[in-house]
């Protein structure tokens, strides 16, 4: 996978979670996926069509999450609350969001976010996609950005008609 | 000043309301995407809305361009993670007055729904 790619999702959580609560991020080394477990046991989850395609997925432990989300939403929330998907959900939008935003001149389109708690879950990216885990240290504990994206025949037939 | 908040995350919502309510601004209502907007226009009748853009159902865009076939005048802000220039251009096409990118800290919020509304008031 392309670096730039990479580094716009680096940016982009430091500036969500230092923008919306304050919350200074250490980005870690990058490294390559190898099987489909999520790390942690609260996943966001969005989709990416268009020009690329694949998934982002924001993965912490229930007590990361519950701080992060605590301090995002102002009050007090454990994995139990009604609200506290949408929280995540709302966060792994904007890092996406914030992050698409670099690629300008690709045209990409993010889905709505999926919120996944649980133990042990996976989630899969299409087959032949490589994904990048990007170890994020926070206060709050460690959280990790997992970037799984290609370029479709689309994009790749685009950019030969421009050259 | 009724404001009407129309986003899918109560989260986000939550987060303008407080920042409205800080503002001085109490006459709130909310929608979970466009078409539970349109459906609370009539009964409300909002003077400012914030909009999302990525939404279920109805998102923002297509709310917009309905709303302004009935509605020129009434400000509409864009609040989303769209931050690409040609999504920011689609959207003012369409009719929106002023443009949020998320994230956004409580001031910059407070200052673009001032500044809409002193533009949209003057002309």
């Amino acid at each position: 996978m392309d670096a730039s790619y990479i580094t716009p999702f680096m940016t982009s959580i430091q500036n969500v979670f230092s923008t919306m609560f304050q919350l200074p991020v250490e980005i870690g080394e990058p490294r390559i996926k190898t099987d489909s477990k999520t790390t942690h046991d609260v996943s966001g989850i969005i989709g990416v069509s268009g020009e690329m395609t694949g998934t982002i997925v924001l993965s912490m432990p229930s007590d990361t999450a519950e701080s992060i989300v605590t301090l995002f939403t102002g009050m007090k929330m454990d994995s139990e609350s009604e609200d506290f998907a949408d929280a995540i959900g709302e966060l792994i939008n904007m890092i996406s969001g914030n992050a698409k935003a670099e690629f300008q001149r690709k045209a990409v389109s993010i889905s709505c976010p999926s919120v996944v708690i649980g133990a042990g879950h996976r989630v899969a990216s299409g087959s032949g996609v490589p994904c990048v885990v990007i170890p994020c240290n926070t206060d709050c504990g460690e959280v990790v950005l997992e970037v799984a994206l290609r370029e479709t025949t689309e994009a790749a037939n685009s950019t030969s008609a421009a050259a | 000043m009724r404001i009407l908040l129309i986003d899918d995350s109560k989260t986000m919502r939550n987060i303008q309301k407080s920042v409205l309510k800080q503002l001085g601004y109490t006459d709130l209502e909310e929608a979970c995407d466009g078409q539970d907007a349109l459906s609370k226009i009539d009964a409300f009748k909002p003077d400012l809305c914030l909009v999302d853009w990525n939404m279920p159902v109805m998102d923002g865009l297509t709310f917009v361009k309905t709303f302004r076939e009935t509605d020129k005048t009434t400000p509409l802000i864009m609040v989303t993670t769209e931050a690409e220039k040609s999504r920011v251009i689609e959207a003012i096409k369409a009719g929106v007055n002023n443009y949020v990118v998320k994230p956004f800290t409580p001031d910059l919020l407070s200052e673009r729904i001032s500044e809409t509304l002193a533009k949209c008031s003057v002309s």
